[in-house]
């Protein structure tokens, strides 16, 4: 399965991608949205995981544009804030999935295949 | 924040809340010195409402004393010319008698008997009271004699009268009771004979009809009306003074010829009104006497009439004066009270405010580098994991786990500081209280168990799930938890129960074993700034929580015992009720 990481820490990122991919995920990282947008449109991705608040681009922002590029892709938000607005925004998106930081591996690895196990466009 | 200051009536109880209070609940002083307010408001007020009054009572009081001390003497001065008028015209009518008797008889008609019984006779049925007639000649013997008594012969040349007569030509007498032992007066007229000496014609008129003449014509009128001599005795009976031929208490007045009235002493201090004058030609005086306080009693009531207006209505003025004055001061001093409350919470919750951004701010940051950590130490694990090497190196699993575990705790405090950072508005979610509760217990276990207080959580079986905001019964529990642990001693116990409460209400009840609080305590406990903690408290904990209550649509209720404990039950729907739910429904 292949998945789109994006988060501004790049330590996170390289830690997170890696454990992921010993886990059997195909990851891609960006740690900018435009990276990421780049990515997307080289590759399909089944499911992406978003930093809420990154500087340019936020995570809502790139959602909508990922999901233009590729329209049956699946999102989960990881914030560090947990503020109230942004869970209410991401909910009304349709977003699958809102996961505070730190993240635990297997929590994050079920929502990943829930995520995926979701019909296409929900 | 408008819920907290239902309380502040409350204060009321307690007398005049402003009299005392040189500064206001919360320690500030005052905007107003409101005793001074009240009082100078007071005086004020009062002055310019009852000043008018009582002057125009007294002015009115005043004028009324000075015309009726003008009207008093007035009908005693009338009643004095009036019988002045009477007797003059009554002994004229007499005198004129007998000098007629006296020119149209020559002597010797008059020395007969018979004679003076006829002229006698025709005079009493012209005028009337005259007791007899006698002709007297210049030796002072009476020759002839028509009367009642046997006075024929009898000799007058010693008596006073005679002499008078002999002198004057006409005389009118004393009343005096000589030989018949009646008091009786005497009129007599001297008649020169042509050929030299004289004889006298003498009547004498019963002093009671005298009297009779002058007594006042209205039944009710008070006034005593007598007649004395120049001697001061009565020729007449006065109705206070004596009976005829009593000697009269008073100074003789001195003579005049028109009537005179005065205001004098009488016996016993009683103070009279007293008109006077001389009867020409005679020894009378006649006094008229009227008790001023007769003439003045209309006047008293009058008096006393104004005088219980005026007591009435200046009470009801400084009565309604005060009630209004203090009705608007205690506002006022209510309204700076509230101003002082509100800057407060104000004040507190800015405060609190800033303390939880700082706190999600913190938690914020901390987070990210805490998810680098996790993701760092995870990947060791994996890659531990996989290795050959160090799969089987407990040690170096142990260490790794160690780790993430502390990673964990500190994610649940992050995310626990979160949870609390932000919760303005009335928020509602599906809660479910007793993990509400353990959660506040999370946040407040640490102290507990370093103080090893110990606290029990009791829910009932099946509690239903109530629609509340998360945020605010965390703070309410968290501030009655809060106080629950101040209150107990180490190794004390908190009990916290909760249960359904009439079908459509939870009540959670947080019991502890601490010093309690006094009954006079209870009352105020949810008051803005009351506290029982001294310099630790700010005295807005209870009050705020019971403001948030108010907020959620429920009731809070505090029972103590000094020394025993207390136990805080909150009362919270389980469906907010519609006019609750507020602004922050979506």
């Amino acid at each position: 399965m292949r998945i789109l990481l994006v988060d501004d820490e790049h330590e996170l990122v390289t830690a997170l991608s890696e454990r992921l991919e010993i886990r059997g995920f195909v990851v891609d990282c960006a740690e900018t949205g435009n990276d990421a947008l780049d990515m997307a449109s080289k590759n399909e991705h089944e499911v992406a995981i978003l930093d809420v608040k990154m500087p340019g681009l936020s995570g809502l922002m790139l959602m909508e544009r990922l999901a233009k590029i590729q329209p049956g892709m699946r999102f989960i938000f990881l914030t560090g804030h947990g503020c109230e607005s942004d869970y209410r925004a991401c909910e009304q998106a349709g977003v699958c999935s809102y996961i505070m930081k730190p993240v635990k591996i297997d929590s994050l690895v079920e929502r990943i295949r829930e995520a995926a196990a979701r019909e296409k466009g929900s | 924040m408008s819920q907290h200051m239902r309380h502040v009536p409350g204060h009321r109880r307690f007398g005049l809340p402003f009299w005392q209070a040189s500064t206001l609940p919360s320690g500030e002083k005052p905007l107003f010195n409101y005793r001074r307010i009240w009082v100078k408001t007071v005086l004020g007020m009062s002055i310019v409402a009852l000043v008018p009054l009582v002057v125009m009572t007294l002015f009115n009081l005043y004028q009324y004393d000075k015309t009726l001390a003008a009207e008093s003497t007035f009908p005693v001065m009338r009643l004095v010319s009036d019988t002045q008028r009477t007797i003059e015209a009554f002994l004229e009518e007499r005198k004129a008698a007998i000098e007629f008797v006296v020119h149209d008889n020559d002597f010797a008609a008059l020395s007969d008997q018979g004679r003076l019984q006829e002229l006698f006779v025709r005079m009493d049925v012209a005028f009337g009271g005259f007791v007899d007639l006698g002709v007297i000649d210049e030796t002072g013997k009476q020759l002839a004699y028509v009367g009642p008594y046997d006075l024929h012969g009898k000799n007058y040349a010693d008596q006073d009268w005679f002499e008078q007569v002999s002198q004057r030509g006409i005389y009118v007498s004393d009343v005096f009771r000589g030989y018949r032992d009646v008091p009786h007066m005497v009129i007599a007229a001297k008649h020169d004979k042509e050929q030299g000496g004289f004889y006298i014609v003498r009547a004498t008129i019963d002093a009671a009809l005298l009297t009779s003449r002058i007594n006042p014509q209205d039944g009710n009128s008070r006034s005593d009306v007598f007649i004395i001599n120049q001697g001061g005795i009565l020729q007449t009976t006065s109705t206070r003074s004596g009976k005829v031929l009593d000697r009269y208490s008073l100074h003789v007045p001195s003579p005049t010829s028109v009537p005179v009235v005065k205001r004098v002493e009488g016996p016993g201090g009683r103070s009279l009104i007293l008109g006077h004058v001389y009867i020409a030609d005679t020894p009378f005086i006649l006094v008229v006497a009227k008790q001023h306080r007769d003439i003045l009693s209309g006047w008293w009531k009058l008096r006393a009439t104004l005088l219980t207006f005026l007591a009435l209505s200046s009470a009801v003025i400084l009565i309604v004066v005060v009630a209004v004055v203090t009705f608007l001061v205690e506002g006022a001093y209510e309204a700076d009270m509230r101003r002082t409350i509100t800057v407060h919470q104000m004040e507190h919750t800015s405060k609190m405010a800033s303390v939880g951004r700082l706190a999600a701010g913190v938690a914020h940051e901390i987070n990210n580098p805490l998810a680098i950590i996790g993701e760092k130490a995870g990947l060791i694990k994996d890659l531990f994991t996989i290795s050959k090497t160090y799969a089987a190196d407990e040690r170096l699993m142990g260490l790794v786990d160690s780790i993430l575990a502390a990673v964990e705790r500190c994610s649940t405090i992050t995310h626990r500081l979160l949870g609390f950072a932000k919760h303005v508005d009335v928020t509602l979610d599906d809660i479910d209280p007793a993990a509400t509760v353990k959660e506040v217990l999370g946040l407040l276990g640490k102290e507990a168990e370093y103080r090893e207080i110990r606290i029990s959580l009791d829910a009932e079986d099946g509690l239903p799930k109530i629609t509340t905001d998360r945020g605010q019964l965390q703070q309410v529990l968290l501030n009655i938890i809060n106080n629950a642990l101040d209150a107990v001693k180490d190794r004390g116990r908190i009990d916290i129960g909760l249960a359904s409460y009439r079908h459509d209400r939870v009540s959670i009840v947080i019991a502890d074993d601490g010093c309690g609080i006094g009954p006079s305590d209870q009352k105020r406990i949810f008051e803005p700034f009351f506290t029982t903690k001294k310099e630790k408290g700010t005295g807005l904990g209870l009050s705020i929580t019971y403001g948030l209550v108010q907020k959620l649509g429920g009731e809070i209720r505090v029972d103590s015992e000094l020394g025993k404990g207390t136990r805080f039950t909150v009362l919270l729907p389980i469906r907010p009720a519609r006019n609750t739910t507020g602004q922050g429904e979506r």
